[in-house]
Parts: C-alpha cells; structure tokens; sequence
C-alpha cells in the first residue's frame, strides 16, 4: 500500500492549469524526485503536499488519511525550503527545537532531540550560532534538521540546493541521500537538475506544463525516455532529421546513410520522415561491425576535462552529431576537417514520433546543452 | 623548468613607484553641503554649546544647567516627552498595523501605492498649515465639529474635548507621525519572508505562535527604532503646536521660543541650555534608532 498518494490532482490559479490530473503514490521510505524546467508544476505540486496550496480537484493521502483539505501545520510534513527560511531571531538550535517547542515538548525532550539533530547534520559545535553567521550549506543542514526535529510523516525538499555552489552542492545532496536512508523517510524532492534528480532518486517524475511525462527510476528516465521531451530534457542529446526506409525491418536513412533501429517503426511508412536522437556517450570513433555507420567531417573538438567531445557535420547538410570519448593521453584525437566514421548500436536510436519532432530540439542541441 | 627569478617588472619598464592620487573633481560636489552643514548646522550647534555655558554677561556659569531642573522647566520636558511619547506609540502602532494591512493584507496593490504616495506627503505636512487645517475641521467651529454637532448631534466641545489640548495637539500630531511610521516601517515589512510564516506553520505552529515567536522578534528592532524616531520627530516639534495653542502647552520647544524672543522672560542662554538638553535627549533617541535598525538589516537582509 503506497505511503503518499495524489489522485487526480489539478491546480488552476485563474484561467491558468498549472497542474493537471497528477496520479502518484509514493512507496514507504521512497525518494522520489521531481523534475521539470520552470513552470511545470513541479513546486506547486509540492507545495499542495505541505497544504501551502490548495488542489483545485484530487486527493492526496498520507499514510491513509486524506489530507487535502488539513491546515499546513496539522499536516505533519516536513520541509526544506530553497531559501532556507531560517528564522534570524533564533539561534540554529532554537531553529531546529522550533517545531517541538510549539508542540510543547519539554525543555529535556527539545534539547536531547536538538542534540540527536546536529550531530546528524555534522554541526554539533554550532548549537548557539545565529543563521547569518553560517555558510550556505550549513544553514541548509540546519533547515534540513529543523525539518526533521518533528520527526514528519513526510519529507518535502523544494530545491534545497539550487543557491549553493557545484562543489557543495555535490556534497551536501551525497548528505541528504545518506540521512534520508539512514532514517528511512518518505521524500519528494523538486528540481530542475537532471544531474541531482539521477543521483539521488529511486524514482523520478518527468514533468512538463503541468503534466507528468514519465514516471520510472533514473535508469529507465535515462535510457528508456518515454517522449521527446524526457529525452530532450534528461542527459544531453542529438537529434538528427531520418526518413524511413523499411518500417517493418526498422532501417531509416540519416544523413543520407542507411541506419537500423532496434526494432520496427510502428505506424511508419516508406518515406515518412522522423527524429531520431542519440545519446552522445553511446556513439564511439571508427567503423564496428554490426553496428550503424555514419560518416561525416569533424567539425569541432572540445576538450572538456575527463571527456572529449567531437562534432562532426555531414555532407548533405542534415545538421551534425556530437559525442563524447573518454580522455586519456594516448587519444588520438582527430583534427578539425579530417573525415571519420562513428558507430552506435541500433537501440541506442530514439526514435521519436511526429508529434514529438515539434518538441523536439535542434540538431545544434547537445551544444546549447 | 621554471624560472624562480623573475624580475617584477619587465626590462625597460619604469620601477615601481607610489602611486599618485588624482585630484577628483567630485569634491567639488559636495562643497555646497559641507558650507551649508557648516553654516547651519556645526556652527550654531558651537554657538549653542559655548551660550549654554555662559551668562548674559559672558562669563561661564553652569546656572543655565542648573536651571533645568526647576520645577517649572522640569514640567515642559515632561509635557513633551509624554506627548512625544503618546504619539510615537500611538502613531507607530497604527501606522504599522496600517502598514500591514496594505502590504501583506491581501489588499489590491494600488492601494500600497496610494498609501506611501498619501505617507510621503503627509509626513511633510506640519506646522502653521497643519494646525490651521485642524482648526478648520476640528476646532469649535470647524467643518467636522459643526457637522457632528448639527447632522449627528455629537457635541464633541460639549462632551470635553478641545483641539487646543494636550489631547488635541496629540491629535494633530498624530497626522504626520503614522504616515512617517509607513513610510519607515514598510521595508521592514517586506523584508518579513512568506517562507518564514511557511516554515512555522509546518513546524506545526499556529498564526499566533508565528507572530509571537518570528514575526515580532524579527520586527520589534525596526518597529521600535522607528517610534524613537516618531519620538524624536515629535520631540522636535515646534510650529505646529505653537500655532495650535499660542504657547498655552507648555512644551520644551515653545519654552525655548519664549526665551529667545520673550519681552518677560528673555534669557537666550537658558534657551541655550534647554536647547542643549534636546540636543541630549535626541541624541539618545538616535543612537538607539541606529543600534535598532543595524540588528534589524542583519536580520531582514
């Protein structure tokens, strides 16, 4: 029986459907992320958990008891805020004691509790600073702290990190991962970095305009993207234009080059002209047997660290395709103009309809990304 | 291989040398300002300091000093500072809650706008104007007093109340030190996070446990800075009330007008004096303001 569950949750602000028919249920102990550019929905979602808005249709039930329509503070749902949202007035154990002060908690039960918090955030030795006298990470493991003091049915994070710095950032998210199992609470997290969502998640919700595009585990978000947008929107991508060959035998042409997908096109006719993207890590430099072929001129080579990324454009002017190897000193990396040959296996090819060509992104994509 | 020698500047180049200041002609700027500061503003309060300590005949005395605490001085600074203080507390109290309603309340944005464009007028708005417009309106026959009397049949005058009271005067003052109070306290109010009521209100508490716990610890710095400065502004007040009442309440600042220009009671150097024991009190008024409002930014930034 899942722990949270939305059913058929909207939310309108005017004429405006910010979300629209939501269905999820959350397992107990589960991390789930939710993920969208601005405006999906995604924080107002969330924040129809906490009771901070109110669902214009649906439920949403915790634990088997419909809270739609309780007051935000009789919810018992705990959240971390973008912004912190540290009280100034008090010091960080004054903060994190807050919610049990109100529950008028004994001064004992605070102060034992406090202590249990702060060591779990590794800040034992910052129980009298002030807020403004902590870093940014740090003021949000003390907000994460404070969200936990009331020990909550739930655990709402509402990009907890987008205001820090890559390194910390990186850190901080490896942090909350270890404390959301360790005390096996049930978290929806919001954000609009793929990066993060991947990294920490059991599940992800894909959203777009109010609506869920996919819901499924890192691994299937990544490899197995349901819509164009998912693909677009989760890891880099090149989309290149195709036209289709055989539906039945799944051959299209790309670049004026034959290449298979994995399978047959369904609803695909001779001619029919597609999409097809490709993950950029999955394409490798030189001719393997057995997998589809494309050849073109190296365009571009950007040294990115750890990684190599080669553009190489085709001759019939169908845009160009970017990938990534492995650097190591002995690459042998080719020049600009020099003529190549990729390869990539035929289920790497994500075919995309024709609704989704629209939403799909231009050839050039990958190097916006 | 790398070069651990290398020279600091190149050869050829000229040595290090200090650097020059330019002269800026931005000084020029501020030379009106500090002329005029200078003139009115350090000079006199020099004039005031050695006249405090001085007799008519010039000698140094601290008998002006000593004079302040008669009884009958005693009373103007209690007469101001009680009425400065009912109209700081008073006006600071409906200015903020006035404040709020309009910023936070919910309220149509257009009325904020009307509201500060209202406060910085009326804010300004003192002296002989003032009180003449409460006589107009409140005095024995003003519009409103006549209106209440013969429409409502409310005889205000008859029930006790005069406008040339102390009562009246706080009235008056009033109109300009909750709009003063808006004016100062709306920062303070915008700087209140709607994350903060959020995150109390998750933690469980109720709209009064929020206000009594964030809400006005974090305010109290801003709200009580700013009623020393209505304090102050009142303190000050001169025009409106000498106009209002002819002298009849006496006030530190009509006492010192008395003193500087009376035909009986001319003693420029008790004005001095008196004017001196302003200058104290508003300074402390001051640096209490700007101790308060340092804790408020560090909070509301």
């Amino acid at each position: 029986m899942p722990f949270l569950e939305l059913t058929g949750i909207q939310k309108r602000f005017g004429d405006v459907a910010a979300v629209h028919n939501f269905d999820l249920a959350i397992e107990p102990g589960e991390f789930v992320s939710f993920l969208g550019p601005s405006g999906c929905g995604k924080t107002t979602t969330l924040r129809m958990i906490a009771g901070f808005e109110r669902p214009t249709a649906g439920t949403i039930v915790v634990n088997g008891t419909d809270i739609t329509h309780k007051a935000p503070n009789q919810r018992n749902v705990g959240m971390v805020f973008q912004s912190y949202a540290l009280f100034p007035n008090m010091t960080v154990a004054d903060n994190v004691g807050f919610g049990l002060k109100v529950r008028r908690r004994s001064k004992d039960q605070i102060h034992k509790r406090v202590s249990e918090l702060l060591e779990l955030i590794h800040l034992p030795d910052k129980a009298s600073r002030y807020p403004w006298q902590l870093s940014g990470g740090q003021q949000q493991r003390v907000a994460l702290a404070r969200a936990l003091a009331i020990e909550p049915q739930v655990l709402l994070l509402d990009e907890p990190l987008s205001a820090l710095d890559a390194k910390i950032r990186v850190s901080l998210r490896n942090e909350i991962r270890a404390i959301q199992r360790q005390l096996g609470i049930t978290t929806v997290y919001v954000t609009h970095d793929q990066e993060e969502a991947l990294s920490l998640s059991d599940r992800i919700v894909v959203m777009s305009e109010g609506r869920i595009e996919q819901i499924g585990t890192p691994f299937e978000i990544y490899n197995f993207p349901s819509t164009g947008f998912v693909a677009r929107f989760v890891g880099t991508l090149n989309v290149v234009s195709a036209k289709v060959l055989d539906p039945t035998a799944g051959t299209l042409e790309a670049a004026g080059q034959p290449i298979r997908a994995a399978g047959p096109i369904s609803g695909g006719h001779p001619g029919d002209a597609l999409t097809v993207a490709l993950r950029p890590e999955i394409i490798s430099l030189g001719a393997r047997d057995g997998m589809n072929q494309l050849s073109g001129v190296v365009d571009d080579v950007t040294f990115l660290g750890a990684i190599v990324r080669v553009r190489i454009r085709f001759s019939d002017d169908s845009g160009a395709i970017s990938f990534d190897t492995f650097n190591n000193p002995h690459l042998a990396v080719p020049d600009r103009g020099t003529a190549i040959t990729i390869s990539f296996p035929p289920e790497a090819c994500l075919v995309l309809d024709r609704a989704e060509i629209a939403a799909a992104a231009a050839p050039e994509d990958l190097d916006a990304a | 291989m790398t070069n651990a020698a290398l020279p600091l500047s190149a050869p050829g180049t000229p040595s290090a040398r200090p650097v020059r200041r330019r002269f800026s002609w931005g000084w020029l700027g501020i030379v009106p300002f500090l002329l005029f500061a200078f003139l009115f503003l350090i000079a006199p309060t020099f004039y005031l300091v050695i006249g405090s300590l001085q007799n008519a005949k010039g000698t140094f005395t601290l008998e002006n000093f000593a004079q302040l605490f008669t009884p009958s001085i005693l009373q103007t600074y209690e007469n101001s500072i009680e009425i400065s203080l009912v109209t700081a507390l008073a006006g600071g109290l409906f200015g903020f809650l006035l404040a709020y309603a309009v910023i936070s309340g919910g309220l149509p944005g257009i009325l904020r706008s009307a509201l500060m464009t209202f406060s910085g007028v009326a804010s300004n708005f003192a002296g002989v104007p003032l009180a003449l417009a409460f006589v107009f309106t409140l005095g024995r026959v003003g519009l409103f007093t006549i209106f209440l009397r013969d429409v409502l049949n409310i005889d205000i005058y008859g029930a006790g109340f005069s406008l040339y009271s102390k009562i009246g005067l706080e009235i008056v003052y009033l109109y300009f030190q909750f709009p003063l109070m808006v004016l100062i306290i709306a920062p303070a109010i915008d700087g209140l996070k709607k994350d903060w009521r959020e995150a109390a209100e998750n933690m469980g508490a109720s709209s009064f446990q929020y206000w009594r716990r964030v809400a006005l610890p974090i305010l109290m710095p801003s709200l009580l800075g700013t009623m020393i400065l209505l304090f102050g502004n009142s303190f000050g007040a001169q025009a409106t009330a000498y106009q209002l009442t002819g002298g009849f309440i006496d006030i530190v600042t009509i006492a010192i007008s008395r003193q500087m220009r009376g035909d009986v009671l001319y003693d420029p150097n008790l004005g001095y004096a008196l004017a001196m024991g302003m200058v104290i009190i508003m300074a402390i008024s001051i640096a209490g303001y700007s101790l308060l409002q340092r804790r408020s930014e560090r909070w509301l930034k």
